[in-house]
């Protein structure tokens, strides 16, 4: 379980991006967070893994307070914390294969990854995910070299290289076209029903929302304006979200 | 609302103030850079202007087989008393006639040549009683073989003896070949290459590391609490000594044993199997990070242990090298070269050890110190870590200030421990202490960032002197020759490359940074998988303009006495040499087109 409690994000420049923000989720449980663009939350996300330093609140995981580990706990921590990205952030230069292998940094010995040694477990590891997300035969090609859903199925096996306890996926499909957003969320909800990964995804569009998530929470100006199932979003409750002027579309 | 325009009296005026001051400005500039356009008219400058011009028009690459015909006229400078001794000319063959036959210093004189071989060439010389030759002009023959010039006699003391005009007629005669310049042009410009490509090596590789400490995006994330800054300082000199003192120590061993080839065997056998033990019971293949006091005092013994082994080895080698590159330049003959290659690896080899085995030393302590002091500010409470960081802070303040002591007192010479040692110490103490009280003690503090600009400041301290100073100090240390010049050129490129490396750096694309960092891989992970593949390519490309930099600057260089072609250029043009100076800028601008063209070729491939 995880337990977010109280947490305050302030960018320099008191940009306030978190506002008291508290939830729960449960193990298992595939969470939509909603939103404006600019609503906070990528920064909710990133809290959570720690690439963003909350400026107050706890991030309670199997009773540890993520937002309070020491850097050497912090690391061991987000190798269980596997991440999918918009723009995918794959070093465009690198194999794929490359790509995928550094989901295992935070397992591997640092030194001998520095020298690009990898086990051979790692490597059949690394096969067998690529196979799963239907890229393996493009693991010796160089990342830009792939389309767009191609490059997140990499971003999705480098995630499950760390064997994650928790998925992040910070508005995986916003990049992609509709068949290839469903064929992506396809292989999260895989992730989620047959590894049992918490999986915790923002999305822009509601009719996705409605078909993969669990639970929904909704951001407006950092502030929690939401919490609950998917089908209680009513055309009240998308206003308080989305602005009075919002239409709903799709 | 109001026009706020100026009314046109007003611009008017400030444009004619423009326009002054502009005109006071250049008439000062002409004033100063002796701007004079009557030089330029001056028939004697135009004449000199002339033959220099038409002497860098012929560089001194090719000669020919020449075969020579020098006819002499006995001539009297002045005339002497009484009745001028009659001449004799032999008109069977080539002769020379001057008329007249005998006159005073700066007298016009013409010489005629007759039946000399036609269509040939060559100058025409007043030979001085001491042998020495003043050349009064060149002739051409025409197809008789007859050639006329005027000429003005030098300005000589008068002799009563006869002294002589001498023509000689040149011709070519069997094919061209490389001229005694041509040849030692070659070897020059081979010369500045392989200046150029040393300095740009060895300067990129000490650049590329260097670099990422300059690169803002990377350091400013870097920051740690005070603890541990204070521990990271005191570890580093601490690291220093103690690595390079030992390593010393290794030295002097290994030296002991040389001569012995079973021992030298043996020696680099043991240390191969501490280094493999070592590394076997250290290196697991999945890394606990939480492993117990226990196994990280193994841990830490086995890297003693490798690191120990891994200097001895070093040693062996060196002497190895020395010894092997020594029978090698006697045994290869024309390779001697080879031979010198190994013995000056060797040589470098053993004077690196101490040096890197000081450094790695360093750093070690160094970020051991760092992770004691963040481990301690993580898990005391806020009263005890302030009361450590009092201590520890006071202690690196105190050691910093100390050690710029020590060099302010190196440079100047000030010889005296109190104001060289103690005030310093006192006064880094003292702030240490300030800083403990002024921030929280648990505070991380910017230190990637100062580090970050230490690093650059020293690359900005380093790159303004250029390197035709660096040239000169080096020269002083090294000697006057291409090594001195390499250096030099070296250090240069490492603080500009390490300058323009860093910015690269700073304008990756920080995504893949961010999901890198995400698996939790430690730092060293994330810039070898996320950041070192994206900088290769400009890497490469600066990298190549760089040696393009180099070999045009290698070319000055030699003007301080740093080798390569410039010392033979600017020889040349102090002897008056145009021709051989022309040789020289020559190959110079052969050697960069052609440097131009292929660096671009290169670029293109890996870019």
């Amino acid at each position: 379980m995880l337990e977010v409690k109280n947490l305050t994000k302030i960018y320099p420049g008191n940009v306030l991006a978190l506002d008291n923000v508290s939830f729960t989720v449960e193990s298992g449980e595939f969470l939509a967070v909603i939103g404006l663009s600019g609503s906070g939350k990528s920064t909710l996300l990133r809290c959570i893994n720690r690439l963003v330093e909350p400026t107050e609140g706890q991030v309670i995981w199997n009773g540890v307070d993520i937002a309070q580990a020491s850097q050497d706990e912090l690391l061991h921590i987000r190798r269980k914390i596997g991440m999918v990205f918009q723009h995918f952030n794959l070093v465009n230069r690198s194999k794929v294969v490359t790509n995928v292998l550094s989901g295992r940094l935070g397992y591997v010995n640092s030194a001998l990854s520095l020298i690009n040694r990898f086990s051979r477990e790692d490597m059949e590891m690394a096969m067998a995910q690529m196979e799963r997300v239907g890229i393996a035969d493009q693991a010796n090609k160089r990342a830009d070299e792939l389309s767009g859903g191609q490059q997140q199925r990499v971003g999705i096996a480098r995630a499950m290289m760390q064997e994650p306890e928790i998925m992040l996926a910070d508005e995986p499909v916003a990049s992609l076209d509709p068949v290839l957003a469903h064929s992506i969320m396809s292989h999260l909800e895989d992730i989620n029903q047959d590894d049992g990964v918490m999986v915790i995804c923002s999305l822009h569009f509601l009719d996705l929302v409605h078909r993969y998530a669990h639970r929904a929470i909704a951001l407006n100006e950092g502030v929690l304006m939401f919490d609950g199932p998917p089908k209680a979003i009513d055309d009240a409750r998308f206003k308080e979200i989305y602005g009075q002027e919002a239409k709903r579309v799709g | 609302m109001r026009n706020l325009r100026k009314k046109p009296v007003v611009r008017w005026l400030i444009i004619v103030g423009v326009i002054f001051l502009v005109v006071v400005v250049y008439a000062f500039g002409f004033s100063v850079t002796d701007v004079n356009f009557e030089t330029t008219r001056d028939e004697v400058r135009l004449t000199q202007l002339t033959r220099i011009l038409r002497a860098l028009a012929h560089p001194d690459v090719i000669e020919f087989e020449q075969i020579e015909q020098d006819v002499d006229v006995p001539f009297h400078l002045p005339c002497p008393q009484g009745s001028a001794p009659p001449i004799n000319v032999d008109t069977s063959g080539a002769y020379v006639v001057v008329t007249p036959a005998c006159a005073g210093p700066k007298d016009t004189v013409t010489i005629e040549g007759f039946k000399f071989l036609p269509n040939t060439s060559g100058p025409v010389n007043f030979i001085a009683q001491s042998g020495a030759k003043l050349q009064l002009g060149s002739f051409e023959t025409d197809s008789r073989g007859y050639f006329s010039i005027t000429s003005d006699l030098p300005n000589r003391q008068p002799i009563e003896e006869a002294q002589a005009i001498r023509a000689t007629a040149r011709q070519n005669v069997g094919g061209p070949r490389i001229s005694r310049t041509g040849k030692l042009v070659f070897d020059k410009i081979v010369e500045t290459v392989f200046l150029a490509l040393l300095a740009t090596t060895f300067g990129a590789i000490l650049a590329v590391p260097l670099s990422f400490l300059a690169a803002q995006n990377l350091m400013s994330e870097i920051r740690s609490p005070l603890t541990s800054i204070s521990l990271t300082l005191l570890g580093w000199p601490i690291g220093v000594a103690l690595g390079g003192a030992i390593a010393i120590q290794i030295g002097r061993l290994a030296e002991s044993i040389l001569g012995d080839t079973a021992f030298i065997a043996g020696g680099v056998v043991l240390s191969a199997l501490a280094i493999g033990l070592a590394s076997i019971s250290t290196v697991p293949r999945v890394m606990e990070r939480f492993s117990g006091i226990s196994a990280k005092l193994v841990r830490g013994f086995g890297y003693v242990l490798a690191g120990l082994a891994t200097i001895a080895i070093s040693y062996l080698v060196a002497y190895t090298m020395l010894l092997v590159g020594d029978a090698l330049v006697d045994t290869l003959g024309p390779l001697g070269f080879l031979g010198n290659f190994v013995f000056q690896l060797g040589d470098s080899l053993r004077m690196l050890t101490p040096a890197s085995a000081a450094l790695i030393a360093g750093g070690t302590l160094g970020s051991l110190g760092g992770r004691v002091g963040q481990q301690a500010s993580d898990r005391l409470d806020s009263r005890t870590v302030r009361i450590i960081n009092l201590a520890v802070a006071a202690l690196a303040g105190a050691a910093l200030f100390a050690l710029i002591g020590a060099a302010i007192d190196w440079l100047y010479q000030i010889l005296d421990l109190t104001r060289t040692f103690v005030i310093p110490a006192i006064l880094g103490a003292i702030g240490g202490a300030l800083l403990t009280l002024r921030v929280d003690p648990r505070q991380p503090l910017p230190m990637g960032y100062w580090v970050y600009f230490v690093t650059r400041t020293v690359f900005n301290g380093i790159r303004s002197v250029e390197p035709l100073v660096l040239v000169i100090v080096f020269v002083v240390w090294l000697g006057i020759g291409p090594f001195a010049g390499a250096v030099a050129l070296a250090l240069h490129t490492v603080a500009a490359l390490g300058k323009l490396f860093s910015e690269q750096v700073e304008s990756i694309a920080l995504g893949p940074l961010e999901a890198v960092r995400a698996t939790g891989a430690n730092r060293a992970q994330v810039i070898k998988f996320a950041v070192v593949p994206q900088i290769v390519p400009p890497y490469i490309s600066f990298l190549m303009y760089r040696w393009d930099i180099n070999v045009r600057f290698s070319t000055i260089i030699g003007f301080a006495g740093g080798g390569g072609i410039g010392f033979l250029l600017q020889q040349n043009i102090r002897l008056l040499d145009y021709r051989a100076a022309s040789a020289a800028m020559l190959a110079i601008a052969i050697v960069v087109a052609s440097m131009d063209y292929t660096s671009s070729a290169i670029r293109r491939r890996f870019v």
